[in-house]
């Protein structure tokens, strides 16, 4: 028996094209945690990208329902095997929020409320492939799902869709971040099936 | 929705026998954040996630994380600051005549 007993357990490995090599399909939203589900009130959350050199770019709740809205629909990848297909969220892309950042750095460290943190090339959040997520099928997203809002990158593994997110550090050099130091694949790409280093 | 549950600090044990023979259950650990010393079967265990996060009771800091790959694991432990585990009595050697 393993040592560690997966959040959730389904089919095994399924054939179907549209799932990733050793995903499975499933209709429910599975929770999955690291730890307590923080509380955090709309009047005191705020986003905040920081880039190299210091300087700080926030975002109150208000001022990110200003913003203009988009509305993916996405299929989503869980490294502990299950996909869920053609989910629907809402949420201010990163490319809008990055619009005016000055910066020159490669990669990106997204943190969270509750101190969970994941590593993404900074490219991986343009061009349309990542949002900060507040709605999911059409409502407010739940503490458990990581709201008030969560990043959303659906072509990588869901570990690096941070749940509870409070802002991005852009740095020069790549920091793995929570499960990235204690084995994880530095990229996590469901396609290339890359879930653990050396994957 | 549900809020998430964790298990006690006792589900680690047949996991660790994996790595270690201690019988981690018996064995008390300190909290590297907060200083707290107790038994890790106290440690509050979230087990719905990609690997096994113990956290300590009292401050909620991070303590232990076990990622089991099919064909590997990895033991972080940098939140312990010590584990301490019941030993058998040393035998005393008879002095020399």
């Amino acid at each position: 028996m393993g040592i560690v007993s997966p959040g959730f357990s389904g089919r095994p490995r399924s054939q179907e094209p549209a799932l990733p090599p050793g995903q499975y399909l499933t209709e429910d939203f599975p929770v999955l945690s690291a730890g307590p589900t923080p509380r955090v009130s709309l009047d005191t959350w705020e986003f905040v990208i920081s880039a190299e050199n210091g300087t700080e770019y926030r975002w109150s709740w208000q001022e990110l329902m200003a913003l203009p809205q988009e509305t993916p629909m996405v299929d989503i990848h869980c490294v502990t095997h299950w996909s869920k297909l053609g989910t629907t969220w809402q949420g201010v892309s990163l490319d809008t929020l990055l619009d005016g950042v000055d910066t020159g750095a490669h990669f990106a460290l997204a943190h969270s409320y509750g101190g969970y943190t994941t590593n993404l090339p900074l490219d991986d959040l343009r061009g349309g492939r990542a949002w900060v997520a507040h709605t999911f099928d059409g409502a407010p997203l739940p503490a458990e799902h990581g709201g008030p809002a969560r990043l959303l990158v659906p072509h990588l593994y869901f570990w690096k869709s941070a749940k509870w997110v409070r802002g991005i550090r852009l740095k020069t050099m790549d920091e793995p971040g929570f499960w990235e130091t204690a084995g994880y694949h530095d990229y996590g790409d469901p396609w290339r099936e890359q879930r653990y280093q050396g994957d | 929705m549900t809020e998430m549950s964790y298990l006690d600090g006792n589900m680690l044990d047949g996991p660790m026998r994996e790595l270690f023979t201690v019988d981690l259950s018996t064995a008390m650990g300190r909290c590297e954040n907060c200083g707290m010393t107790g038994s890790m079967a106290s440690l509050h265990v979230y087990s719905h996630a990609p690997g096994l996060v113990a956290r300590c009771p009292s401050c909620e800091s991070v303590m232990v994380r076990l990622v089991r790959a099919p064909d590997r694991a990895w033991l972080d432990m940098r939140g312990v600051t010590y584990l301490q585990v019941p030993m058998p009595m040393e035998q005393t050697l008879p002095e020399p005549l």
